[in-house]
Parts: structure tokens; C-alpha cells; sequence
């Protein structure tokens, strides 16, 4: 039931103490070792001595995805060149990609979180894990790899693409778990579909790692019964070692982030001041347990909420919502802010419509949201038609508490996304 | 009885409906009635052409969301009070008319206009029934 009992079920007080023994460390590396870190520290007028329990973080500075880039190659790093045994680097959308070291320490725990987080969802030296992510240079798909290999299972690295392919290869080797973006695992099963394949009887399928792009509740629903499987949405980015940071355990109701690993706060976005466990805010994460490249409160960008219930599965860190959605994503109209997030898991629950949208906000916050119906759904009823867009329109407005205009399009009138789609079109002028 | 109607969903963006009617130009098929139903934001084209089949496999392909309909043409007294006694026989069986246009032609001393009633076959049978004249598929095809 669990791959490390002592370690997932650890009490408050242990853990605690845990952090901040591991925290010290990590806080006396990167002031001995990184000319960055020492001069951020200075200025802010903290000395590793400082630091003698948890809640000591909030004396330390930020990281941010600039300041990676700043360092940009090796300026972040605490150790030895000659001791790094791995380079991987995260995209960036603008400019420089960042770069992320690793140990060979870093790459054994980080395996070991991956292979607790799988474990905990279930997966055993009996399944046949077919790794749909992209090899490389991004983590995603050989943390997983590593993971589900550290378990016992078989693993195909399949690598992403090739469709055809991936259905032979799950026929033929009686796959039983993929690792898949959202978008390729509904694409997967509307091929699936189109080849007449129904996975309950012509597949093994029973898991499905779902990630590194967000998605929905109504999403992962979705891929839940094309495929016939469970769907586990994990949660994790190139800079905190890849997926494995936060998982979903078999309840299925929230991702437990792994606490003995990172430093877990949720801060106000704009002001950096915590937030009440149960409310809104951004992810910030300190690593607890990398040698090569220790990064202190990395603010993510993802907002999401802590669950303060205790979970019924036993383990005692604590878990996160879904991301919600992305700071920078974040809009404001009428004085709510708004995630595109949201109005996609509206659109995702209303029968009718397709998955593109886009929103447009134009002078005086008038919000406008275009959605393609769904060619099937047009029988010719104008009432049909009308009744589809009040109904979004009106869950629209439960959701945001703004009341949008909702825009019916043909389907394919919207680009379709490559990538990062443009979801929200800006024009207001102040 | 039944006479095939094609509707075409049309996004409120200039030239859309020009668009559709060019792709039915391209077919070479001539449009016999039409009628567009339009809403503030978005608009419903109906046509009864020569070939149905055609029309819709045109319009798909040129990426048109189409949707085919039953419908009912009848022959109408082309006199005051002629629609009002065929939609009171419709009325009289209980049954609802969702829309209904009129044909660009006649065919001789009559007017032809398109029903769509919930329910086509029974109420094709009352029109019928009432003496009113219920044009079959092929005659509206080759008017």
C-alpha cells in the first residue's frame, strides 16, 4: 500500500522537524556555495544561522523563473561540475531556456518520489508502463521512466507521436498504464474509436498518468471513459526535478505534495503574504533534498489551494488542488479575476460545444466568450441553439460571477492550438 | 411525403451566407425555396434544392455544419385565407408547425410553402385527409 511507510505517513511534528533540518542544509549550501543566492541573502539581511525552523523561510528570498534565466548556465549551482550527471532544460516561452542540474543524489530521490507517487496510485512490478511523453530534454518523460522502473514494471518508451504504433505496441505487449498528455489522450481516443478498437475488450488498459499540461476535472472524466482506465493527474515542473512533486493518490480528490522533499507555501500573488490554508493562491516551493542545484521559494506562477482535511488514504502530506490556473494567466474583469482555466472547465461539462475557445475582453469589460458548437449537436432547431448558449452562459456566470457574452461559432472557425494556444484577447485601453 | 430540407448554421461574420451560397452555385444546384432564421448572433439557413444529398456533401466539405430536416410541402389556394385553412386542419389534429416559408414559385394557380411540423408523416396524412394537396419528394426535386 505504501512504497516508503515511514516517510508518507510521517506525523506533523516529525516532518516538521525533518524540513528544518534538511531546510538548514540546504540554506548553508547555496550561501557557502552560490554567488546569487549569498548576494540575495545579504541584501535581505538573513545569515543561514537564521534559520532554525520552518516558518524562518519567510525571512528568505524569492527565486524566480528570471532569476534562472540570469544564472543561466551554471550560476545556480552548489557543487562541483565534475559531480553533476545530468542537464535538463525547460522551455522557455521567451528568451533563454532555464537550466536544471542534477546529482547523482538528486536523480536517485527524485526516481524515489516518482516511484512513491506511481506506487501510491497502485502501479506494481506487474504492469506494463508505455511511456507516451517526449524524451529529452524535458524531464517529464524519463522521471516517470525512472519511476516506473524503480517499481518492477516493464516500461516501453514510447516516446510521443505515432499513433498507429502506440496502439500496436499496447495490443501487442498487453500495456497496462500510459503516462500521456491530456490533448494525445483524447486523441488517442478518437483513434481508437475510428479504428473501431474499444479499449475495454481490445486493450488492458487500467491507468492513465495524465500531465504536464493543465486540464480539468471535466477532462480527465473524459479520458477516463474513452480509454477505460483511471486517470491520476500529477503535478510537478522542470525546476522542482519534473513530475513526482505533488500526486494523486487512488482517492483521486487532490494531489499530495510531497512535503519532506519541498517546502510548501501558498502566497498572495502580487504581495508575497501567505494565504489561509483552503484559499487561492500562488504555489511557492523550496527544495529539501537536491544537492546539485538547491532553489529557494521558486514562485511557480500555478495557483492553486491546500485541502486541509486529512485524507482518508493515510498519508500525512498534505495535499493541493488541481492548479486552478496560472498567475500570469490572470484576468481581471469588473474587479473578479478570472483564470481562462475556469471558463474551460465550463465548456468542458456542456454538452454541445467543442474544446477551442477564446475569450475577448474589449473596452468598458465586456467579455466575450467564442465557442465552436459541436457539428454533431446541430439538428437545424434555432431553440436548440439558443438554449446551448444560455446554458453556458448562465454556468459561466455561476462560475466567474461575471455575466459574459457567449459567441456561438462554426466549428474550426477558431485556430487551433499549437502548443500554447491564445486564449485570451486583450483590446481594453485604460 | 417527406421532402428532405438541408439547414446550414451560419456564425454571425460577413459574408458567411454568401460563402454557403456560393458552394451550392459550385454544385450546380438550383436553390427552389429558402428561408433564413436568424437570431442576433447567429443565423440558420434552410433550403430545399434538387438534391439534398449533394447539396449537404458540398456544403461538409467546404467545412459548413449542415443538419438535414423532414418537411412537408403542400400546395396552398392562392387566395386570402388559403395558409390560414391548411394550418387550421394541422391545428385541428393538434398538432405544431415549428416554422414554415413559401416557395419563390408556384405550381400553376397555387402557392407552394414549406411546413415543418413536430411530427411529419401524421401530419402529411391529416393535410392529405383534408383534401389538401402534400407534393411528393421527386415533384418538389424537379420543380
Amino acid at each position: 500500500m505504501y512504497w516508503n511507510k515511514e516517510a508518507e505517513t510521517i506525523d506533523a511534528v516529525s516532518l516538521s522537524e525533518q524540513q528544518a533540518a534538511r531546510l538548514k542544509k540546504t540554506v548553508e549550501s547555496l550561501y557557502s556555495n552560490i554567488q546569487f543566492y549569498k548576494k540575495q541573502m545579504d541584501l535581505a539581511g538573513v545569515k543561514p544561522a537564521d534559520i532554525k525552523t520552518v516558518s524562518d523561510i519567510r525571512k528568505l528570498p524569492f527565486t524566480t523563473r528570471e532569476d534562472l534565466r540570469e544564472n543561466f548556465p551554471d550560476g545556480l549551482l552548489a557543487i562541483p561540475k565534475k559531480d553533476i550527471v545530468r542537464l535538463h532544460t525547460s522551455s522557455g516561452t521567451t528568451g533563454k531556456p532555464k537550466a536544471i542540474f542534477f546529482s547523482k543524489h538528486d536523480i536517485d530521490a527524485a526516481s524515489d518520489l516518482m516511484a512513491r507517487s506511481l506506487y501510491m496510485t497502485g502501479l506494481r512490478n506487474t504492469d506494463i508502463f508505455q511511456n507516451m511523453m517526449t524524451y529529452g530534454l524535458f524531464t517529464g518523460a524519463l522521471m516517470m521512466h525512472y519511476g516506473a522502473e524503480k517499481i518492477g514494471c516493464m516500461v516501453i518508451p514510447a516516446g510521443p507521436g505515432n499513433t498507429a504504433r502506440q496502439i500496436s505496441l499496447m495490443q501487442d505487449f498487453e500495456t497496462t498504464a500510459i503516462h500521456i498528455t491530456p490533448s494525445y489522450g483524447l486523441y488517442l481516443a478518437s483513434v481508437l474509436q475510428k479504428q473501431g478498437l474499444d479499449p475495454a475488450t481490445d486493450l488492458s488498459l487500467k491507468k492513465a498518468y495524465v500531465g504536464a499540461e493543465p486540464y480539468t476535472e471535466e477532462t480527465r472524466k473524459k479520458i477516463e471513459s474513452l480509454l477505460k482506465v483511471d486517470a491520476y493527474n500529477c503535478y510537478g515542473l522542470s525546476e522542482m526535478n519534473g513530475p513526482g512533486v505533488a500526486f494523486e493518490c487512488e482517492r483521486k480528490n487532490g494531489l499530495h505534495l510531497w512535503e519532506d522533499n519541498f517546502l510548501m507555501e501558498i502566497l498572495d500573488p502580487v504581495t508575497g503574504e501567505p494565504i489561509p490554508d483552503g484559499e487561492e493562491g500562488e504555489l511557492v516551493l523550496t527544495t529539501l533534498n537536491r544537492e546539485a542545484m538547491p532553489i529557494l521559494r521558486y514562485r511557480t506562477k500555478d495557483i492553486t489551494k491546500i485541502l486541509p482535511d486529512k485524507c482518508p488514504c493515510g498519508r500525512t502530506h498534505r495535499r493541493i488542488h488541481r492548479i486552478i490556473g496560472r498567475a500570469d494567466d490572470m484576468f481581471i474583469v469588473k474587479g473578479v479575476n478570472i483564470y481562462p482555466q475556469q471558463i474551460e472547465r465550463v465548456l468542458m461539462s456542456v454538452k454541445g460545444v467543442a474544446e477551442n475557445y477564446q475569450i475577448n475582453l474589449e473596452n468598458l469589460d465586456k467579455m466575450t466568450v467564442k465557442v465552436e458548437i459541436d457539428k454533431n449537436m446541430f439538428d437545424g432547431k434555432v431553440e436548440h441553439i439558443v438554449t446551448l448558449r444560455n446554458e453556458i452562459t448562465e454556468r459561466l456566470k455561476n462560475e466567474i460571477l461575471v455575466k459574459p457574452v457567449v459567441e456561438l461559432l462554426e466549428p474550426g472557425t477558431l485556430p487551433v492550438s499549437e502548443g500554447k494556444a491564445v486564449r485570451v484577447i486583450d483590446t481594453r485601453t485604460m | 411525403m417527406k421532402v428532405k430540407q438541408i439547414s446550414v448554421f451560419l456564425e454571425n461574420r460577413r459574408g458567411r451566407l454568401q460563402e454557403a451560397l456560393d458552394t451550392i452555385a459550385s454544385a450546380k444546384l438550383n436553390i427552389r425555396a429558402l428561408s433564413i432564421a436568424d437570431t442576433a448572433d447567429f443565423g440558420i439557413l434552410r433550403l430545399i434544392l434538387p438534391d439534398p444529398d449533394k447539396a449537404k456533401k458540398a456544403l461538409r466539405k467546404s467545412n459548413f455544419t449542415v443538419s438535414e430536416n423532414d418537411v412537408i410541402v403542400v400546395e396552398v389556394p392562392d387566395k386570402p385565407g388559403g395558409l390560414a385553412s391548411v394550418l387550421k386542419v394541422l391545428n385541428d389534429a393538434d398538432m405544431n408547425v415549428e416554422y414554415l416559408y413559401a416557395f419563390v414559385e408556384k405550381s400553376g394557380k397555387k402557392a407552394l410553402v414549406v411546413l415543418r411540423t413536430e411530427k411529419t408523416l401524421p401530419a402529411a396524412k391529416a393535410l392529405k385527409k383534408a383534401g389538401i394537396e402534400v407534393l411528393p419528394s421527386d415533384k418538389v426535386y424537379s420543380l
